[in-house]
């Protein structure tokens, strides 16, 4: 467990990061801020095990909530619409 | 797309049923050549059938075992929620353990279920891939692989929803699902309106694949 676990409905932001290799956070999402939906528990690190790695001690995944309006500036729907996704805790950081 | 990640690269891009998204690039008639990983793949089961770890008979059981997996199981699930608010209290809480319930294992899968209201829609869609809940829906539709799909899924979300005949009013808010890790997903759609007293077994005659992808809504009656 981290310290600095999320809760149900904390503000986060992604990180806006550009690394290489097999990376489980897609590039729109990037930059974004968001809320934490839920806590999804402790996963094994997807991008650690897929340099062969055992990705462990596995790590907190969350599933966010973003505003359509937020990611896209140009976004054509109302307001309300939402976007959810699972993030790794690595990815997180308090907004 | 990155690579050397375990989901399938099979992106057979014909028009499928169900009322695909257009702009789908066209299919050559010749097949493709075979690709490197398939190659892999092939001489990995012949070195383990020759080697005797694994019988030919198992592979083809579990081959077998796959396909008997599709959307009747998904369909089961759902008219199951609609009939019993018990069992759709268990369903959300516990996706894989109320599967369980009626028979239906899903083999480690993480089912998390999403719920539609009268002012909420949900879609799924994979972006990065096409991770896809198979052991509980079984093999996903090809345009879900598509590219195409999975760019607009987030973007445009309403745009696609029309081409796939479902309109939803501004009022409703559309919530996309973009499973890009451990969760695999599906729609408990809106019970249709004039299915009252209907059995379980009935209901899920109204219950298809694409509705609980979110791309489209129940039967009506």
């Amino acid at each position: 467990m981290t310290a600095s676990r999320f809760r149900a409905g904390d503000p986060v932001r992604v990180r806006r990061a550009f690394p290489p290799g097999h990376i489980r956070t897609p590039i729109y999402i990037r930059g974004a801020s968001g809320v934490i939906e839920r806590d999804c528990g402790d996963c094994i690190n997807a991008e650690e095990r897929a340099f062969g790695r055992p990705g462990l001690p596995g790590l907190p995944l969350y599933r966010v909530r973003f505003r359509q309006h937020e990611i896209w500036p140009d976004y054509a729907g109302p307001a309300g619409d939402s976007i959810e996704i699972e993030l790794y805790a690595n990815w997180l950081e308090p907004a | 797309m990155t690579q050397s990640h375990p989901h399938d690269h099979d992106h057979d891009h014909h028009d499928g049923e169900g009322g695909a998204p257009h702009r789908h690039p066209t299919q050559s008639d010749d097949p493709p050549p075979t690709g490197y990983y398939q190659v892999m793949a092939v001489a990995l089961r012949e070195l383990l059938v020759e080697k005797g770890v694994l019988g030919a008979d198992e592979i083809r059981a579990q081959i077998e075992r796959m396909d008997m997996r599709g959307p009747h199981l998904g369909a089961r699930v759902v008219a199951k929620a609609w009939t019993d608010p018990a069992y759709k209290a268990r369903l959300l809480a516990d996706g894989p353990k109320a599967c369980a319930e009626l028979g239906i294992e899903l083999d480690g899968m993480r089912l998390t279920v999403v719920e539609d209201k009268p002012t909420l829609h949900n879609v799924i869609v994979c972006t990065l891939c096409s991770c896809y809940p198979r052991a509980l829906l079984g093999l996903p539709p090809a345009w879900y692989k598509n590219a195409d799909y999975r760019k607009r899924a987030v973007r445009e979300p309403r745009a696609v929803l029309k081409e796939f005949g479902t309109e939803l009013p501004a009022s409703m808010e559309v919530r996309v699902h973009d499973s890009t890790a451990e969760l695999r997903y599906i729609v408990l759609p809106l019970r249709p309106a004039g299915t009252e007293g209907w059995s379980e077994e009935t209901l899920t005659g109204l219950v298809t694949r694409d509705a609980m992808i979110g791309v489209t809504l129940p039967k009506t009656v």
